[in-house]
């Protein structure tokens, strides 16, 4: 379905009316065109073989951005706002440009670029648009955002030169929250948006909603908030670009998850043809969504690096990443419930307020956040009607991206708080309230208009709590409360979609929309391949799970197969890696790509052995095989050999190339991956601080390429949605000065924070990606705030306090806990 | 403060020279003037340890040491731990059977990490390694196996002695 500018998204015809038994509602089917997962395994998918990409990280032999030299290269640095809101009323780059070692200093007039502008297909009244400058204009929106840009001929005389400029302000007055931003006497973070509300949209208000709020038994309202946080690659963002005259090509190589979008953005703020841009991606150190949409200073770099005709490098040093970087996370919601006496939800009513600080991200927009959560928030729960509303903030601080679960982790937090909150005021156990509304008929079709394909939302539940009760954990909290400590065990059950198709993409209206992934194969002359893919690996392993995928479409040794990402000269065009969309899409791509090559390799098989194409198929190790005559086979590389150096022994319509190519888009919703997360902490009375005793995750996210793989998927993931739960937060004063520039103030957790985890799987292959994967990138981020929120409270049950934001502080359990005997 | 220097150490056993001003860090002078760019730089303040390496067996930040400071000492970097065929070393074949790194960035300061604490307790406990890998940041594996590979590496160099 593709949506008009004009009809509201709540006036979306196709979206099902409310049931009264939204359970049995019969969903749509899975959609009946495109491949589908006819349960093939062969020998590689399903078994953890060693990493492709291990040697060479591990010897100190990968290439990351910064690892780059060329010839004659010169260093950028940023002259950055020192002030969150202000007129610019002079820069003056005089001084810094007489800096020993500094080849040039540019200002926004220097450069006159274009601006980046991420737009939404909505009216007026539900979005604003904004631009975001490669370099500040007029006003400065953020403390960090650039100023002036200093080449150099090494970083340290870049920071001499960026020491030396001198800007000047008329400094305003600073929008740091909601309250200040939606104040009558608000200042305008952007003229365009007066209220400084870049987004509002009412995504739904079914019928019923009011009257299942005064028929409720039990109603529920609570407000939860998630802190501002950095998603915090490992690898800060940097970026060396050089103009290559023999290519007549601005060659970038940048840390970027979607090197297409920067190419595309690149060349429209240069106002330059899109051929004349390449962008490249080395090994990237972590990404996390930070780096899924496209940065300005990388834009500003390759814009010097062509006007002085040398290869210019910038590389963010880590205050620039934490205080300039692309933050993300902070959102209020207002959650209103209504249970009926035998714990069923009837009705969800909800505002969501995300704070997206001074611009709008490429090419998601401001209304990323809360476009996500309105659509999405009914989780795995059964929920007959429901009222929503979702606005994005404009705000003078760093502006935000998605990061890894995207809203996810929020909405989550805000329904599993719901669910813990109705329990108590039902005297029901917390998990049996979930069992009773859990989804467990599919396909679902919610009243979100959403269809859920299968999926183990119930039984992950039972596992997880099994887990718990058989290894006595309630008897230790039992224990442990006759001691008089304070022991609770916390649960968070949820779904999330994975395969986000461009007609789910569609459906948010973006103007840009992401969706396929393109891959080409070929096979050189000794029967190896090389495969190409629009996804962009930075830590999940998609030479290794991929080449797996490809390997066994051929029935080839996987070592035989090498992934090329991260060229935009490579394939036509490809949407990179966010939104746990690799091996659903691109691994569909790939393994339909190796499908198309193996019937290449039987056609010229056929004419070889002399028969007819029908006659022949792959033989699972390396060959084709003649089917009445299994004696008569030809290898791969018998079979390249001619293809490549003797082609002339092939008739005129047998074609000699060994490449193909195909391309994969999710149909319909997408696919959902699911899990239960269980958690047991001690809050300790003296110190209020949370330790975590056991973590354990039950998870399903389809047919597993790669067990290892998908496992640090998901502890990776829970260690980052502990670090939200427990530790991480930016936070800003009244002046939008911002508190953490140095892993000093931002507690990044260690290996003495995070807990082993155990991580069962459960199995629901997807009926329509070509594999039966679905995405296993962000879950263990998402399930972790709620799971670890609610174990905490789960230990102040005693005490009458309900905490209901992260990050939790150890101050807050400490009152808590002082306010008990 | 911008009077070069001319500094003699010895990394991964080889002798170097380097003309350098006062300021330039350890770090960069591995990286940038020796190009060993396997030490990789995550904070420049001494936090996330991914610029670890061995300085005289004990391991530091090369962010935070001056290279005139390590004027006539011995630097070992990720380089130098693979065999002299290129094979992996234990502790590297440990990272890989357990799947120890993701992104692969934080991966050569945890390895040099990892060396000096194997070095200096080489019977530390699972807990004693937790704590002594807590010196360093990894944002992709959750830490679960990379104390798994140190360990398991600690053990079978116990067995072996």
């Amino acid at each position: 379905m593709t949506s008009t500018p004009t009809v509201p998204a709540d006036a979306d015809p196709d979206r099902p009316e409310r049931g009264d038994h939204p359970g049995d509602h019969p969903g749509h089917h899975p959609p009946s065109t495109g491949p589908r997962f006819d349960g093939h395994r062969g020998r590689w998918v399903g078994a953890s073989v060693p990493r492709h990409e291990d040697p060479r990280l591990l010897t100190g032999r990968g290439r990351f951005v910064d690892d780059i030299a060329l010839s004659g290269m010169l260093h950028a640095g940023f002259v950055r706002a020192t002030v969150a809101h202000a007129r610019l009323t002079g820069i003056d780059l005089t001084a810094t440009r007489e800096v020993e070692g500094v080849v040039a200093a540019y200002d926004a007039a220097d450069l006159a670029l274009g601006d980046i502008v991420a737009i939404l297909d909505r009216p007026a009244e539900e979005f604003t648009p904004t631009a975001m400058p490669i370099l500040a204009k007029d006003k400065v929106r953020f403390v960090g955002e650039p100023v002036a840009l200093v080449v150099a001929r090494d970083p340290y005389a870049v920071e001499d030169g960026i020491e030396a400029a001198q800007v000047s302000y008329d400094v305003l007055d600073a929008v740091t929250g909601e309250e200040s931003a939606l104040a009558s006497d608000a200042p305008r973070v952007h003229d365009e948006a007066p209220d400084n509300v870049l987004l509002d949209v009412s995504m739904f208000d079914t019928p019923g909603v009011d009257e299942a709020f005064a028929d409720a038994a039990v109603t529920v309202d609570v407000v939860t908030r998630s802190g501002r946080q950095n998603a915090l690659p490992l690898e800060t963002r940097g970026v060396v670009a050089a103009w290559d005259a023999r290519d007549d090509q601005l060659h970038v190589a940048t840390t970027t998850q979607v090197p297409h979008q920067v190419r595309t953005v690149l060349a429209r703020c240069l106002d330059v043809p899109e051929r004349t841009v390449r962008v490249t991606v080395p090994d990237m150190g972590g990404g996390f969504g930070q780096k899924c949409v496209v940065g300005r200073e990388e834009i500003a770099a390759a814009a010097a690096a062509k006007r002085l005709d040398r290869p210019v490098k910038w590389i963010e040093d880590r205050r620039e990443a934490l205080t300039a970087g692309f933050l993300a996370r902070e959102q209020r919601y207002r959650t209103r419930a209504a249970f009926d006496a035998d714990g069923q939800i009837t009705a969800l009513d909800v505002d969501i307020v995300c704070d997206m600080g001074a611009y709008s991200c490429y090419p998601f927009t401001a209304g990323i956040e809360p476009l996500m959560a309105s659509a999405e928030m009914p989780s795995v729960y059964r929920v007959p009607a429901y009222r929503v509303r979702g606005r994005a903030l404009t705000s003078n601080k760093a502006p935000t991206a998605p990061y890894r679960g995207v809203s996810r982790p929020q909405y989550v937090v805000a329904i599993e708080r719901v669910m813990e909150r109705a329990a108590r005021e039902l005297g029901l156990d917390p998990v049996e309230v979930r069992r009773r509304n859990v989804i467990t008929q599919f396909p679902y079709t919610g009243v979100n208009g959403v269809t859920y394909d299968p999926g183990t939302y119930r039984e992950s539940l039972d596992l997880a709590e099994a887990t718990m009760r058989d290894e006595g954990w309630y008897e230790e909290r039992d224990r442990a409360a006759a001691q008089g400590r304070h022991l609770g065990i916390g649960y968070c059950c949820f779904s999330e979609r994975t395969g986000y198709g461009s007609e789910a993409f569609a459906k948010r209206r973006m103007t840009v929309v992401p969706g396929f992934d393109i891959s080409e194969i070929r096979m050189d002359t000794s029967g190896a391949v090389v495969v190409t893919s629009g996804t962009m690996n930075h830590g999940q392993s998609h030479e290794t799970t991929f080449a797996q995928i490809v390997a066994d479409r051929l029935g080839i040794d996987v070592g035989l197969v090498k992934l090329r990402q991260g060229d935009t000269e490579r394939i036509s065009y490809g949407w990179g890696t966010f939104a746990s969309r690799s091996v659903t899409i691109g691994g569909s791509a790939v393994a339909l790509a190796s499908e198309r090559l193996g019937e290449l390799l039987c056609r010229i098989a056929a004419h070889l052995l002399e028969t007819r194409p029908e006659n022949v198929a792959l033989d699972g190790d390396g060959g084709v095989v003649q089917l009445d005559d299994p004696t008569r086979r030809l290898s791969f590389t018998d079979i390249a050999d001619v293809a490549h150096l003797r082609a002339h022994l092939l008739p005129k319509d047998v074609d000699p190339t060994l490449t193909a190519t195909a391309s994969f888009d999710v149909p319909g919703d997408g696919t959902f991956s699911n899990a239960t997360h269980a958690v047991v902490v001690e809050a300790d009375p003296g110190t209020g601080q949370v330790r975590i005793l056991r973590y354990a995750c039950v998870e399903d996210c389809g047919v597993v390429v790669h067990p290892q793989v998908v496992d640090g998927q998901c502890r990776g993931g829970i260690a980052q949605g502990i670090a939200g739960a427990l530790f991480e937060e930016v936070t800003y004063d009244s002046h939008g000065e911002p508190s953490a520039a140095s892993f000093i103030d931002y507690l990044v957790p260690t290996a003495s924070e995070i807990p082993d985890v155990s991580i069962a799987h459960l199995e629901t292959p997807c009926a329509f990606t070509a594999n039966g994967a679905k995405g296993a990138g962000e879950g263990g981020t998402i399930g972790a705030p709620a799971a670890v929120l609610n174990a905490v409270n789960d230990a102040l049950r005693d005490t009458g306090v309900e905490l209901d934001s992260t990050p939790i502080h150890p101050w807050t359990v400490l009152a808590a806990l002082e306010g008990t005997p | 403060m911008t009077d070069p220097h001319l500094l003699s150490l010895t990394v991964n056993g080889a002798e170097h020279e380097v003309v350098v001003e006062p300021r330039r860090t350890l770090a960069d002078v591995l990286r940038h003037d020796l190009r060993l760019t396997g030490t990789h730089v995550g904070c420049e303040h001494g936090v996330c340890g991914a610029c670890t390496v061995l300085l005289d067996d004990a391991p530091v930040r090369a962010c935070l040491v001056f290279a005139v400071q390590a004027e006539g000492s011995e630097v070992r970097t990720v380089e130098s731990l693979a065999g002299p065929d290129g094979g992996l070393s234990d502790l590297q074949q440990a990272f890989t059977d357990h799947h120890a790194l993701q992104c692969g960035f934080c991966t050569p300061g945890f390895l040099l990490l990892a060396e000096g604490v194997l070095a200096e307790q080489p019977d530390a406990s699972r807990e004693e390694v937790r704590e002594a890998l807590s010196a360093n940041l990894c944002r992709c594996t959750g830490y679960q196996t990379i104390v798994d590979a140190v360990c398991a590496t600690a053990r079978a160099r116990q067995e072996a002695r």
